[in-house]
């Protein structure tokens, strides 16, 4: 349906020019002023990454050359950064402690969510609109304001350098936004079924279980995706909170240890930077549909 | 036969209803129940914390000793501070200039994937990639592309092309650090906006763009008179959240700069978590955050008083 519009759009300009004139005149018009620009657009936001990744695999002499070897090639690609990241620094460990700290994150803040989100979308109170409301504004509280405040608490709570404090901080931010998604989702769901099971005798908890939960799971793993990359994303918690090397989550850890003096590894850093990118790149490819329908969705709603 | 199946199961429940099961049958405390894990943890991780923030701005807590009361004292230190004003403007500037160039931008790819393009979907998959990668990881990117001696970019102007003849010095001195960190946060919001924008443009009817074609309407007609109209309500809340999380933003230039050269790239939340964090002095650290709350507010109201209003009257007149 939108192509026939952008069809549409073309003929006035061209209507007056004689059939085969036109057609090419479509053509050209199409390529310049469609391909062109997404090709730039495309290439710039990739090119980061490629170039991430051509750093990451370049050994040290053709990094620092650009005379004798082309800068956007790899003459002899080494695995050198990698070795020495994986071997030589506590790379798996920071791995391992971010991946730990994202899995429970999302799985706590999706347990405490659904039950929100049921609670106000199906069960709906007196004021539950208000509680809906709240929660919205609660995403728009950003972690630069908060975290000032959370050092103290993790600190008087005895959580300071342990990713106990991390799970525990993370769902302020995701909880939010999980509630608002799970909500439109519930919403999408007939209340009729629900109603049957009723009738039926079922108890509500029973309901939640066997219909509503179901009937959501596509729901639930928009949201748990959008928790899972928002976690290994974050970084203003974890650099405030955690101080030891190996509790430290990727981001924190790239930037805070592998920068030692005033000379930067580069090769190292881009190693690392593409492997700290890699599992949510990968776990975002097996979900991109989701992805895309629940951050517009999200919007949306 | 099922029928009966069911029935036979059915009656069992109400023989004896353990009064567990009536408990959580009751529908007041399943209420509270279901409520209790997220309020808790946003009541103890977020209300709490920001009401401490606010009382912390007001002390002279330091790392490892409580503080008193000192009333507007940070404040007024923060007033004198050359620093403090220079974080504002440069905060201000970069919100301001960083959201234009995302929404102009945005909107242009916005538009460009909404024809008719073949494998439109691995399309919109790859340009979501720079807003999934962890922003710290692209910011290092972003700092070895703006390297002082092996820039890529000044390599491809003053080499390959011949543009220039010294190499851009990105970060060395303050208004090219600014903009450079504006270009890394536009290249990093400019596939929320689009995709989110895409969304917008795919719930326009066709129609509408026909019969403003029978009308003998121009292609910029039809943009201005339809398709912006109909895409300001999403514009509004899409506007709102890149104003509130560019204006806070904190990661890319921790990363890429930490503020320097000479701090004239400091943002209010870096020039807090310096103050706070590293410098020890929470209570200041404090009242910096918190005077980005006031600014934050305007902006909420600004996007939603100034864009969505205009989706109401017209939501009166068109559905």
């Amino acid at each position: 349906m939108t192509d026939a519009a952008v069809a549409n759009k073309d003929t006035p300009s061209t209507a007056a020019a004689p059939p085969e004139a036109m057609a090419w005149d479509n053509r050209a018009r199409r390529v310049v002023t469609i391909y062109v620009p997404l090709a730039c657009f495309v290439f710039i936001l990739l090119f980061p990454f490629y170039w991430m990744t051509v750093t990451a695999f370049k050994p040290n002499a053709e990094l620092y050359d650009y005379d004798t070897y082309n800068p956007f090639w790899i003459a002899e690609p080494t695995l050198d950064h990698i070795y020495k990241l994986l071997f030589e620094t506590s790379y798996p460990s920071w791995i391992v402690t971010t991946m730990s700290v994202a899995i429970a994150a999302t799985f706590l803040s999706l347990l405490a969510s659904v039950l929100a989100a049921y609670a106000i979308q199906r069960l709906r109170f007196r004021g539950s609109q208000y509680v809906g409301l709240a929660i919205y504004l609660a995403y728009l509280v950003p972690p630069s304001i908060l975290f000032i405040p959370l050092a103290t608490m993790v600190f008087q709570l005895g959580l300071f350098d342990s990713p106990l404090a991390l799970i525990l901080t993370y769902p302020t931010f995701l909880v939010p936004f999980c509630t608002w998604l799970l909500i439109g989702y519930f919403k999408s769901i007939p209340y009729e079924l629900e109603e049957c099971a009723l009738i039926d005798g079922a108890t509500r908890l029973q309901i939640l279980r066997r219909i509503t939960l179901p009937l959501a799971v596509p729901g639930l793993i928009s949201a748990g995706i959008f928790s899972f990359t928002l976690s290994w994303n974050e970084f203003i918690y974890a650099l405030a909170f955690i101080q030891s090397s190996e509790n430290k989550t990727v981001p924190v850890a790239i930037l805070t240890e592998l920068i030692s003096g005033d000379v930067y590894q580069w090769g190292a850093l881009m190693a690392g930077s593409l492997l700290g990118s890699l599992p949510v790149a990968i776990f975002y490819s097996f979900f991109v549909d989701y992805y895309v329908s629940s951050l517009t969705g999200a919007v949306k709603e | 036969m099922a029928g009966t199946d069911v029935s036979a199961h059915w009656v069992r429940p109400h023989i004896e209803p353990s009064w567990l099961a009536r408990l959580f049958d009751w529908k007041p405390f399943l209420i509270f129940i279901c409520m209790l894990p997220a309020a808790g943890l946003l009541l103890v991780f977020l209300t709490y914390p920001l009401g401490l923030g606010i009382w912390l701005a007001f002390t002279d807590t330091t790392i490892g000793r409580s503080g008193v009361w000192i009333g507007l004292e940070n404040f007024e230190y923060m007033m004198g501070d050359r620093l403090f004003w220079q974080a504002v403007f440069y905060s201000v500037f970069y919100t301001a200039v960083a959201t234009i160039g995302k929404f102009a931008l945005g909107l242009w790819l916005a538009l460009l994937l909404n024809n008719h393009l073949p494998f439109k979907s691995m399309l919109r998959a790859i340009i979501l990639l720079p807003w999934i990668v962890p922003t710290v990881l692209s910011a290092i990117a972003f700092w070895w592309i703006y390297d002082a001696q092996f820039s890529i970019i000044s390599y491809v102007v003053v080499d390959v092309l011949g543009w220039r003849d010294t190499y851009f010095d990105f970060l060395g001195s303050a208004w090219p650090a600014r903009w450079s960190l504006i270009a890394a946060n536009i290249w990093r919001g400019i596939p929320f906006v689009a995709i989110t924008l895409l969304a917008g443009l795919q719930t326009i009817s066709p129609s509408l763009y026909e019969a403003a074609l029978l009308d003998g309407s121009t292609g910029w007609q039809r943009f201005r008179y339809i398709t912006f109209p109909l895409l300001l309500p999403i514009l509004a809340i899409v506007m709102t959240f890149s104003i509130i999380f560019t204006f806070t933003d904190f990661q890319l230039v921790y990363a890429i700069t930490r503020g320097g050269p000479v701090n004239s790239t400091h943002l209010l939340a870096t020039l807090a978590f310096q103050r706070g964090i590293p410098g020890g002095n929470l209570g200041e650290g404090a009242a910096i955050a918190v005077s980005m709350i006031p600014f934050l507010v305007f902006a909420t109201l600004f996007s939603y008083f100034a864009l969505a209003r205009r989706k109401w009257q017209q939501g009166e007149s068109n559905d």
